[in-house]
């Protein structure tokens, strides 16, 4: 893998289709679930998470030959946490209205499957360069899927977008809640491995 | 449909039977007629619209789905069919046209086909049909329409259900409304008072049950067990002065009670096949609906207890596995 070319364009790929953290690989459903019931807390919470990875996978990446094997494992949570604090406090700084409403799922980055795994799987194998796109097509990938399940939830329960009224009605109030959440994404899950399998199909 | 009628290997013995999904099936939507027309007596031509598109759009979704994914098309086997008219019985009269439309897909497509058809449903299709409607549209949901018995009288009134009333007014108001306990009971047995369409009618509804007992189509164990212990909590803790004061009847008779306990949890799909594990499928759905009108938001809770058993149901089918005959006990 070291050695090896790697094609940036296909790593960005990967992390967005391929390997999407909640349609493919059905990790980190929980703050899919809680904070996309508007657009604007689902496209923050993914810029977030975005900005996360990124970070991880650069200083790990770094850092990885100073890194025992054996306590590996300890060091990669010091690191994430490490700049969840950042993220956090930075938005309690810059947007105190929005962390209002999710500063308790931003802390909780912290515990996210994908951001762990990738620091593993990748960052700590590979070099500075692929690994930060590494980060940038995950983050993308979760971004675009947490965007996804917002503006579909907030269009249907509540008939706006970014706080703006589209429609002077609540066609679907059942979207904004929780159950709704889930029924979103299993939806969206199913229809996304739908067109993907046959993108896959065809390009086989 | 063809499914039916293919070649089926099994082990001996054999019996010949008639009986088969559709005919099940039919027998079902014809054994809740009489409660259909006691409800369309007192609800008016607005029941009837109600009932008769969700029917229609349940079928035509199922058609659809089927017809889209290229599946075998198993409309005439009167589940669809089923599921429509359950689902419009589970409505109120009131409803404009869209309820019924978005219920049907709902039940339809995504409680029972996405989850691969009849016989693969977890939940009881009409129910989580009327689940999504109650959440998403809880103002037109709970409008209830006044029993006119008038063909005539187009502008309704709307009022409150009995368990409302109970649950917002008190006891004693409710018996100021109807006079005395026997003009109470009277009036939930014949189905004049507010509700949804198809449960206001006890006596229709047992009407129908006794045609299914008589078919062996359900057993006592669900209902009985249901209602039962809905009674009995009822009759504890239903009380306004202390410990068993409360109405058994008035409890087993309002809301949606005998519809849900012999029509709704004793779906095939959706309850446990062991008689033990469906007489605790019963026990537990009386104590969530109990649990629900006493303590709970809604004043109705059948619904939401038997779909909260519904997912209990395959636990309970693997905690009482049938008994193997000749097979030796692992040590």
């Amino acid at each position: 893998m070291l050695q090896k070319k790697i094609n940036y364009y296909e790593v960005i790929k990967n992390g967005i289709f391929k390997e999407n953290t909640i349609f493919k690989l059905a990790l980190s459903l929980c703050p899919s679930i809680a904070v996309t019931n508007n657009l604007r807390n689902g496209v923050l919470m993914g810029s977030a998470v975005l900005f996360v990875q990124v970070m991880v996978n650069i200083t790990i990446s770094i850092m990885r030959h100073f890194i025992h094997p054996r306590i590996r494992l300890p060091i990669f949570m010091l690191v994430i946490s490490g700049w969840v604090t950042v993220t956090d406090m930075s938005m309690a700084a810059f947007a105190p209205d929005a962390y209002k409403q999710m500063g308790l799922y931003i802390q909780l980055i912290v515990a996210f499957a994908s951001i762990l795994a990738r620091a593993e799987m990748f960052a700590s194998k590979n070099r500075f360069i692929p690994s930060m796109f590494d980060g940038i097509g995950m983050g993308l990938g979760f971004l675009f899927a947490l965007s996804l399940i917002s503006f579909f939830r907030e269009l249907l329960g509540k008939g706006s977008l970014w706080g703006y009224e589209i429609i002077n009605a609540k066609p679907l109030l059942i979207f904004i809640l929780p159950a709704g959440g889930f029924i979103a994404v299993g939806i969206l899950m199913g229809m996304f491995n739908w067109i993907y399998g046959k993108y896959e199909k065809k390009s086989s | 449909m063809n499914k039916e009628k293919t070649f089926i290997i099994s082990v001996s013995p054999h019996i010949r039977s008639e009986e088969s999904t559709p005919r099940i099936m039919w027998s079902v939507s014809v054994s809740l007629l009489p409660a259909i027309i006691m409800g369309a007596y007192y609800f008016g031509p607005h029941a009837i619209f109600v009932l008769s598109l969700c029917i229609v759009s349940s079928v035509v979704f199922e058609f659809l789905y089927q017809k889209t994914l290229k599946k075998d098309i198993t409309i005439n086997d009167g589940s669809a069919f089923l599921t429509g008219l359950l689902l419009g019985m589970n409505l109120p009269a009131s409803v404009p046209f869209y309820i019924p439309i978005a219920g049907s897909f709902f039940a339809i497509i995504i409680t029972k086909q996405l989850f691969g058809g009849l016989g693969y449903n977890i939940f009881n299709p009409a129910l989580i049909g009327r689940a999504f409607l109650l959440v998403s549209f809880p103002k037109l949901m709970t409008v209830w329409t006044e029993p006119s018995a008038s063909f005539i009288k187009f502008d309704a009134l709307t009022t409150a259900t009995p368990l409302g009333i109970l649950k917002e007014e008190g006891y004693s108001k409710l018996i100021e409304i109807f006079g005395d306990k026997a003009n109470l009971y009277t009036h939930l047995m014949l189905g004049n008072r507010a509700g949804c369409i198809g449960e206001t009618s006890g006596l229709a509804l047992l009407l129908g049950a006794a045609f299914l007992f008589y078919r062996k189509y359900i057993t006592w164990h669900i209902p009985i067990s249901f209602i039962g212990t809905s009674a009995l909590i009822a009759w504890i803790f239903g009380g306004n002065s202390g410990l068993f004061s409360g109405d058994p009847l008035l409890h087993v008779l309002s809301g949606g009670m005998i519809l849900g306990a012999f029509f709704m949890a004793t779906d095939y799909v959706t309850s446990p096949s062991m008689k033990s594990g469906q007489i605790l499928f019963g026990t537990g759905c009386g104590f969530l609906t109990m649990l629900i009108r006493l303590k709970g938001g809604y004043p109705e809770g059948v619904m939401f207890a038997i779909l909260i058993m519904n997912c209990f149901s395959p636990l309970i089918d693997r905690g009482f596995k049938s008994k193997i005959f000749g097979a030796v006990k692992k040590k």
